[in-house]
């Protein structure tokens, strides 16, 4: 009888086991077929690089290598304000320790650079055959690890308001400009700059699928997504904490289905030299991604959760998605973010600096909640 | 009488980390949570059942109450 009830609560097929497998499986699938169909190798889909290159586009930094609007990222918070909408859950909330959430954002992109990719890149570098990803991963693992511990200890953001609808909409009418701004200033071969965008004559923000074909794509997983709550971050964190399998059920099928369509595409390429976008300091690659791993456990989602988030009225992750933006004008302007070579001049510092405010939000925010 | 978590304004994972604390607290009874988003909605209700609890949802204006019992 019991049972029987307890079914009314998931009237929401992407809220059960299956439907977060079939969200992960979708995006192994087309995070692959966006690198065929023109997007950096084991770069199918990246938050924190595509926010970089979104950066780089606006001027924010002028690494010439990256700087690209990604349609992606829009397609993935427009994706999830429809989802929002179309299921009634669009709800505009803010006011939760937003400058602790931009803080939180900038040294999680600047983790994510000194490691080249985000935990969504990061099991797309694994599925592509990229070794050194595994240092990644398993620095991500030790960083939400580490943050399950301040969650365990009462560490918290605090209560976010209801508020004005307008509130939840400034992010994705901000993503709509800058589609709009890519619509007047479009890219012209063999020029570096549009009107007032950026755009890369050579390295990976050179290198993209087609404006629509990435706009779609992104669309559809920002719905999906936004449906299922898929979120790296949470994955991890709930099996640490909880010893629930849900999120990570989602990850684990991203990472299975894009190894086999790497597999059937020919862009399986094991090793550890020479992988796109990657560097070998395997002691970075971890510490890059404790670092990150860290600031998504206290930001409560990772980089793709934010954008899904922020689509659906969160105004602090939306916060947190302005954050990781400076972040990275940051970390190219103070040569922080790696690049093949290996990490870069100012690195190691900002990856320690970044822990210990890390550690000092964690250790202080702790607050019991009444 | 139910005791009542009151979980809104929480982002994740704060409303099941509190409810999961209530849960192992009581071992059985009626315990009554508050939350404003469907993902909390889900996620407790998801902790709950693995749990043994039964969940009843009641929607108010602007949040829910969650209604977990257990014999």
């Amino acid at each position: 009888m019991e049972g029987g009830e307890s079914m009314t609560t998931f009237k929401n097929f992407f809220a059960t086991r299956w439907g977060i497998i079939s969200v992960g499986a979708f995006i192994g699938v087309f995070a692959p077929l966006l690198q065929k169909w023109g997007n950096p190798a084991n770069m199918g889909i990246c938050v924190a690089c595509f926010e970089r290159d979104i950066a780089g586009t606006l001027g924010l930094h002028r690494a010439a290598v990256v700087q690209y609007m990604r349609p992606e990222i829009i397609g993935f918070v427009l994706g999830s304000l429809v989802a929002a909408y179309a299921f009634k859950e669009f709800r505009a909330r803010a006011g939760s320790a937003p400058i602790v959430r931009f803080v939180l954002g900038a040294f999680a992109m600047i983790g994510a650079l000194v490691f080249l990719g985000c935990p969504w890149r990061a099991m797309l570098r694994f599925a592509g055959g990229d070794g050194n990803a595994i240092f990644g991963l398993l620095g991500l693992i030790g960083g939400i690890w580490v943050g399950t511990l301040f969650l365990k200890g009462g560490y918290n953001l605090g209560r976010s308001q209801k508020t004005h609808t307008s509130v939840g909409w400034l992010l994705p009418l901000t993503m709509l400009g800058f589609l709009v701004l890519m619509f007047i200033f479009p890219q012209v071969q063999g020029q570096e700059k549009s009107g007032v965008l950026f755009y890369s004559q050579k390295g990976p923000g050179s290198i993209h699928a087609p404006l629509l074909v990435s706009l779609l794509i992104g669309l559809c997983i920002g719905f999906l997504a936004q449906r299922s709550r898929f979120c790296t971050m949470g994955a991890i964190r709930d099996f640490v904490l909880f010893r629930q399998t849900h999120l990570l059920s989602g990850v684990i099928a991203l990472v299975v289905v894009a190894f086999i369509t790497n597999l059937i595409l020919g862009q399986f390429h094991p090793g550890f030299e020479k992988q796109p976008v990657a560097h070998t300091m395997s002691l970075w690659n971890f510490g890059g991604m404790v670092l990150a791993g860290l600031a998504f456990a206290l930001a409560g989602g990772c980089p793709g959760r934010q954008l899904f988030l922020a689509g659906e009225g969160d105004g602090d992750a939306a916060v947190f998605v302005l954050g990781m933006i400076i972040g990275a004008g940051f970390a190219h302007n103070f040569g922080l973010a790696s690049s093949p070579d290996g990490i870069g001049p100012n690195g190691i510092a900002a990856v320690v600096m970044g822990l210990g405010s890390c550690l000092f939000i964690g250790f202080t925010m702790r607050k019991e909640i009444a | 009488m139910s005791t009542i978590v009151d979980a809104r304004g929480l982002s994740c994972p704060q409303p099941v980390i509190l409810a999961d604390r209530k849960i192992r607290e009581l071992g059985k009874g009626v315990l009554e949570v508050l939350v404003d988003t469907e993902t909390s909605k889900e996620n407790i209700s998801r902790l709950a059942q693995k749990t043994g609890w039964n969940v009843e949802v009641k929607k108010t204006e602007d949040h829910y109450c969650l209604v977990l019992r257990k014999e």
